[in-house]
């Protein structure tokens, strides 16, 4: 191939596409079927933050059910039964089946349209291709057509609660025998039922993971600016990097089992059916020959990594707010670095801890429960990395800060109490009650969702060239920190007394639940202080709805650098422009240089050529060498 | 603005930016078909003996089309290969066998061997009936021989109706040559030339019937993963055949006078997802129709 002439060649379509560019965008392009990756990301953004509410929604009307079984709820009661699915909350009363679908597409909502899009889609989109110097996305049409099969995949979980029977009822793992013969028979419409629409939905959520994985993965692969090294990018672009070979990687063999179990509910087929089922009391016309268990193992293959896929964004974030509000270069960057991709290698071989009660083997529990006990190390590190990066900051506690040093300490009761969960024999006791519920939700909960509440309050002057509230901001933290602790502290104590994370009546009638008191209150009991705990917390969440929207108009107006950060994304203009910077970035340094002795500011960004006397500065003098 | 790296090589990197992307898509797919397939070893390792048929298939009609398929990844190369020397005229040429390639193995594949199975019957008989249609089963036999226990019967169904209207108590069938006469040593093993169902019509009562259907993927574990996996093969070769065409079209002509590389990159790139089709399918094939 000869190159010159393809170089030549190249000019002109070149020159020709420049002049388009100019043309303004209609309103239609520019806002709604846009490919820039930041108005991508902000669509991302939007729909996350709003999915993310209304999974909570679902929760606090199970928390009713919980808190007060059987018993009518009030005022919305009475107008809810009308907007569901018929027969789901007769006379304002939560029947079992509709307690079953909130719980299934309470975990569905959050995890696969909440939290992932918002920590992995909308953070990366709008700020890996700032942080790495790129003018957009390598692929700015697939990067569209990522989001617009997610919007797609979203509208069908929604449309699932307004079909005969209800959205899908059987779990957010959907586990088979039971998923597979959920919402069939007389009543339920072949296609337009809770459980196949979820698969259909679940096929375009897939989708749009990994064009947004396979986008991810080559921006920064290719699109690092000049002298961005891999030792050089921000440790959110790691975590990011990562999260997307998780995507690319875990979510097919999930996909692979929905597509089985959509041809189990539609042609029939018993890839999960074994021989012998037996339902509703009679045998079920069926080939049989399928394995339930199958279904188990790829569902947790995608289900293990996914728990990755949703902390470690919030690891990265945590990693950039810390280091700026600390003014301290973040503590063991390369171990971090390394960490990050062990725990990315490692969480594909860890999925069958969440079989244990399956009977697969001891040899097959003993090796997972080494890789899980293994995969603990790498995390234990992270947080020891930030932890120690505090040490002799100089702290500011702005309301990004708060939400990230509120996060270390949660997470560390979330990573710590899944110990016990790690250990088989431990494991048989403790497998479905709410001890697991807390120790997941710990992680999730008050870990990724506080470490995405910082990204926003962080990265909003970036989008919008304004801040948001500060004292509004501390009215959001602090009734979240502590209703945070309120709701999810007590399951331990539940979970431990042998409460069943799937009791529609909240235990009331389960002589565990209530033989034992802890502070006066049986296990059934502390339901009523947990659910009003979830209640004031979805009232505290008003103000940061406010806040966000409110400030987009009318916040503190700041110029392009409000934290005096030394990451790349802070050299553009604030809302950054179509493509971008102004001028070509270029890095020079490392992405945490903060208080660089010799230095009048206490931030040096990437984008500061080395001067010639730093380089003999930086060696540390003799006499700390030998401290 | 434009995305740097698009058409020429980022020096530290030695790649484009679509060629990274088409292998992280492979990369993918791989975990996708590695899904359905270690499905298909859980259940055929799972599977009784005896329960996971053999020879159903028509080999050589699945031969033919993997040496179409075959053919069709070398004239996709010799496509790029002759955009590379910028010949357009070869180009074409090529692309359109490629073409004409998926099309036939769709076309097979949709239009003769899917139906062909949607027309044989097979009916699994009850355990406690097995002796009754000894004469067809040849169990006694097969334990012999040291082969696996016959629950089947198969062949050709002549009441069609049967299937649906529950008035009629037994499926007449126009037996395979294995129940028609099922101690012939020949039928010991499945053959490469398929036989015919033979004249030889049974009578099997329904309420000696544990579980009767077409080949159709409720069948079995079998035919279930035959279908999906097939299936999804198929749809591969669908959009590899519309992306090919696209490619084929006037407008991309007009990408070449403007620039060769860029329409050979994307050939490139498309002929690499186009192998990896061409793969699965060196897969699927050996592990449906033949062992």
């Amino acid at each position: 191939m000869d190159t010159s002439t393809s170089v030549g060649t190249h000019q002109e379509p070149h020159a020709h596409d420049e002049a388009h560019e100019h043309h303004e965008l209609g309103w239609w392009r520019k806002y709604i079927f846009s490919t820039d990756h930041k108005v991508i990301g902000i669509q991302y953004g939007l729909c996350g933050l709003s999915f993310l509410f209304l999974g909570f929604c679902l929760m606090m009307l199970m928390r009713w059910q919980l808190a007060y079984p059987g018993q009518a709820l009030p005022i919305i009661g009475k107008w809810l039964p009308h907007i569901f699915a018929p027969g789901s909350m007769p006379d304002g009363k939560m029947t079992p089946d509709f307690y079953n679908s909130l719980g299934a597409m309470h975990g569905t909502i959050m995890i696969f349209a909440g939290v992932v899009p918002l920590a992995f889609a909308a953070f990366g989109n709008f700020v890996v291709p700032l942080q790495i110097g790129a003018p957009d996305m390598t692929f700015p049409k697939v990067n569209a057509a990522s989001f617009w099969a997610f919007a797609v995949g979203g509208v069908i979980m929604l449309i699932s609660f307004f079909v005969p029977g209800g959205p899908a009822k059987s779990g957010w793992t959907s586990y088979t025998p039971l998923s597979d013969i959920s919402d069939t028979g007389p009543g339920h419409s072949a296609i337009f039922n809770g459980q196949t629409l979820w698969l259909i939905g679940f096929i375009f959520l897939i989708t749009s993971s990994l064009l947004g994985a396979v986008n991810f993965i080559t921006t920064i692969i290719q699109l690092r600016a000049k002298g961005l090294t891999w030792m050089r990018l921000p440790f959110f672009v790691w975590a990011q990097f990562v999260t997307a070979f998780l995507l690319l990687l875990a979510f097919p063999p999930l996909e692979a089992a929905i597509i089985m179990q959509l041809m189990d509910r539609v042609a029939h087929t018993s890839f999960f059916l074994p021989a012998g089922l037996v339902v509703n009391g009679a045998p079920a016309v069926i080939s049989g020959g399928g394995s339930p268990l199958l279904w188990q193992h790829l569902f947790w293959f995608l289900g293990h990594p996914e728990v990755y896929v949703l902390i470690l964004p919030a690891f990265g974030i945590v990693a950039e707010v810390l280091a700026n509000n600390s003014r301290k270069p973040l503590w063991g960057y390369k171990s971090l670095v390394f960490s990050v991709l062990v725990i990315g290698f490692l969480s594909f071989i860890v999925w069958a801890h969440h079989m244990w009660l399956t009977g697969m083997g001891a040899a097959v529990s003993a090796f997972f429960q080494t890789t899980t006990l293994l995969i603990s190390i790498p995390s234990v590190i992270i947080l020891s990395a930030f932890f120690i990066s505090l040490w002799g900051g100089s702290i500011r506690f702005n309301v990004p800060m708060l939400f990230t040093t509120a996060f270390l300490p949660m997470f560390g009761i979330g990573g710590l109490t899944g110990i016990p969960l790690a250990f088989n024999s431990a494991d048989l006791y403790l497998h479905d009650t709410y001890y697991v519920i807390a120790h997941f939700h710990y992680i999730v909960a008050p870990g990724t969702i506080f470490g995405l509440f910082a990204g926003v309050y962080f990265w909003f002057p970036k989008a919008t060239g304004r801040k948001m509230s500060e004292f509004w901001g501390k009215v959001h933290f602090w009734p979240t920190l502590i209703c945070m602790n309120a709701i999810f502290l007590p399951m331990f104590l539940q979970g431990m007394a042998g409460m069943h994370r799937r009791w529609y009546d909240g235990g009331q009638g389960w002589t565990l639940a209530n033989a034992h008191t802890v502070w006066g209150l049986t296990g059934f009991e502390w339901n009523k202080p947990i659910s009003w705990a979830a209640w004031i917390m979805g009232l505290a969440q008003i103000p940061f709805i406010i806040n966000f929207f409110w400030s987009i108009k009318r916040g503190e107006k700041v110029n392009d650098n409000p934290w005096e950060a030394t990451t790349l994304e802070w050299t553009a203009p604030s809302p950054p422009p179509h493509g971008n910077f102004l001028t070509t970035p270029v890095a020079y340094r490392g992405p945490y240089e903060y208080s660089l002795p010799g230095r009048e500011r206490d931030f040096t960004m990437q984008n500061e050529p080395v001067e010639p006397a730093e380089r003999t500065r930086r060696k540390p003098p003799a006499e700390l060498i030998h401290v | 603005m434009e995305i740097p790296y698009t058409i020429s090589t980022r020096p530290d990197t030695g790649l484009w930016n679509a060629k990274i992307g088409i292998w992280l898509f492979l990369a993918s797919e791989v975990m996708l078909f590695g899904g359905l397939f270690s499905a298909y070893i859980f259940l055929r390792i799972d599977a009784p003996p005896g329960m996971w048929p053999h020879g159903l298939l028509n080999v050589p009609v699945g031969t033919m089309n993997t040496a179409i398929l075959i053919l069709s990844s070398v004239t996709v190369v010799l496509a790029w290969a002759s955009l590379k020397m910028r010949k357009y005229n070869a180009y074409w040429w090529y692309m359109l066998a490629t073409i004409l390639c998926g099309i036939i193995f769709l076309t097979v594949k949709l239009a003769y061997e899917w139906p062909q199975k949607f027309d044989h019957f097979g009916v699994y008989i009850k355990t406690e009936a097995l002796g009754k249609y000894e004469q067809y089963l040849g169990n006694e036999y097969a334990a012999e021989k040291g082969l696996a226990p016959r629950v089947e019967i198969t062949g050709h169904l002549h009441n069609r109706a049967a299937l649906k209207d529950p008035n009629i108590k037994e499926y007449e069938v126009a037996l395979d040559p294995i129940n028609a006469d099922p101690t012939n040593a020949e039928m010991d093993r499945p053959h490469f030339w398929p036989k015919p169902a033979t004249e030889k019509i049974a009578t099997i009562e329904k309420e000696d019937v544990q579980y009767a259907t077409m080949f159709e993927p409720r069948h079995s574990a079998y035919f279930a993963s035959y279908f999906t996996i097939t299936g999804l093969h198929g749809l591969h070769v669908l959009g590899g055949v519309l992306v090919f065409i696209y490619m084929w079209l006037p407008v991309s002509k007009r990408l070449y006078q403007r620039n060769p590389e860029h329409l050979a990159n994307r050939v490139e790139v498309s002929g690499l997802f186009w192998h990896f089709v061409d793969l699965i399918w060196i897969f699927v094939f050996p592990l449906f129709y033949l062992l």
